[in-house]
């Protein structure tokens, strides 16, 4: 057994919560740029760059990409021979969250009740979602939400005889009802199969796959170019002022499903979608 | 690009065209859902808000907390439809601009028209970028709510387009 202390994982949550909000993930960045590459309409190039901008301004000024710093989505891959001592996991990812959004100035958005919504303070609690994996090390990867764009994602279960084209038409109507509010040029997450809950599961973990790499999968692969390009004929563009950039990324994440139905849920995410992970 | 000062003069605001570039420079107050919801209670309990909003301009925002020596954090614009119920009853005390993200109810673009009014978007996640344009901000109602108190900020050149104008255009009206 390797021992880990919980103050490591504290450390490293806050740490990884300051980085992911104030350090654009370079595939997306890229992918601004060559979009911006690509953009005739002058509105919508002017965005980009406006977005481009903004992250270099955030990296070097060290503010928050985007006023949203989420709610904190965090990932524990826990390799099955680690010893975690000292505080229990869930305690110290909180106080890590906690931590990390007070020492880097950011907004604490999570309300205890839905119903009553008096705000925590503190952004926490995260949502945690572990595994346990081979290995002797844990992998933390702190993903934060914003809301406008989480606002706007869905799921529906399909029948199993349901057409593929008959998914991508839902996959686009969620794109359409989005409009501009959701923070286009958005990155989808689509999760296929399971159930209920793990098509959301999976739509939101399919967002962690950095857009330039390619699905393993290959008919999976044709799917996400497909839907990536229906997408950016939509024609919503950047802020929804028109333009070739609607998405930059489509990633789906499959998992076998029962016989009498078809999960489908995407999620839906902005053009600051974030995440920042060690392996410690 | 159109320099305009805040608070909104009226005979320029009524030249305002849907889809104008426009940098504005003065007062704005802050308030999000919670502050709306704050106000809109008080209006329909005849009680006064601890601002006269005659002649402002709203911004849909929450900021970051501001970092050690600076005015505000990260200040980018919320969606406005959440707020699209709230609306009507500030526009009657005399609300004359907002500034947000994302598209209107038929309901609020038709009182824009009646009421002179001006609905601005400023794009959304950039608000590393709009907070170098803040010079000052103050809580001045709801400090409770925390980054949903409304804020006094005072801006310059915070650029913005015309979403909505006096005369009830839209942007996104396809």
């Amino acid at each position: 057994m390797r021992k880990i202390s919980s103050e490591k994982i504290r450390e490293t949550v806050s740490a990884l919560c300051i980085e992911a909000n104030i350090s654009l993930r370079r595939d997306i960045l890229d992918a601004i740029k060559r979009a911006l590459a690509r953009e005739k309409k002058r509105i919508a190039k002017d965005i980009l760059r406006e977005l481009i901008e903004n992250a270099a301004i955030a990296k070097r000024e060290k503010l928050p990409i985007c006023q949203d710093t989420g709610a904190a989505i965090v990932y524990c891959e826990i390799g099955q021979n680690v010893l975690i001592t000292g505080d229990d996991l869930a305690r110290s990812i909180n106080r890590g969250v906690s931590d990390g959004y007070r020492k880097g100035y950011l907004r604490k958005s999570i309300v205890e009740s839905p119903l009553d919504r008096k705000n925590t303070g503190t952004n926490t609690p995260a949502v945690i979602h572990t595994t346990i994996v081979p290995g002797d090390k844990i992998k933390i990867s702190v993903c934060p939400k914003g809301f406008g764009s989480e606002n706007k994602s869905k799921i529906r279960m399909f029948n199993p005889t349901a057409s593929i084209k008959e998914i991508k038409e839902f996959i686009l109507d969620v794109v359409k009802e989005c409009g501009p509010e959701a923070c286009p040029p958005l990155v989808l997450g689509i999760g296929l199969g399971g159930t209920f809950e793990k098509s959301a599961e999976l739509a939101k973990a399919a967002l962690l796959r950095a857009i330039n790499r390619k699905n393993p999968d290959k008919d999976l692969d044709r799917l996400e170019k497909e839907l990536l390009g229906d997408i950016n004929a939509l024609n919503i563009g950047p802020m929804g002022m028109g333009g070739k950039t609607t998405a930059l990324g489509v990633n789906i994440l499959t998992f076998p499903t029962h016989i009498a139905g078809l999960p489908v849920a995407v999620c839906v995410s902005c053009h600051a979608t974030r995440g920042s992970e060690k392996t410690i | 690009m159109i320099r305009l000062s805040l608070p909104l003069d009226k005979e320029k605001r009524i030249k305002l065209k849907a889809g104008q570039r426009i940098l504005l420079s003065g007062r704005l107050y802050t308030a999000r859902d919670m502050a709306h919801k704050n106000l809109v209670d008080m209006v329909n309990k005849h009680k006064p808000l601890p601002v006269d909003l005659k002649g402002e301009v709203l911004y849909y925002c929450g900021p970051t907390p501001p970092p050690p020596g600076r005015p505000i954090g990260s200040c980018g614009p919320t969606t406005s439809s959440r707020m699209d119920g709230f609306t009507l009853p500030l526009l009657k005390l005399g609300l004359c601009g907002m500034i947000g993200k994302g598209g209107r109810s038929k309901e609020v673009r038709r009182a824009l028209k009646s009421f002179k009014a001006v609905y601005f978007v400023a794009t959304g996640g950039a608000g590393a970028l709009l907070a170098q344009k803040v010079e000052r901000m103050s809580v001045v109602a709801f400090r409770e709510l925390g980054t949903e108190a409304m804020h006094e900020l005072y801006v310059k050149d915070f650029p913005v387009i015309v979403a909505i104008d006096t005369k009830g255009r839209d942007i996104y009206e396809k």
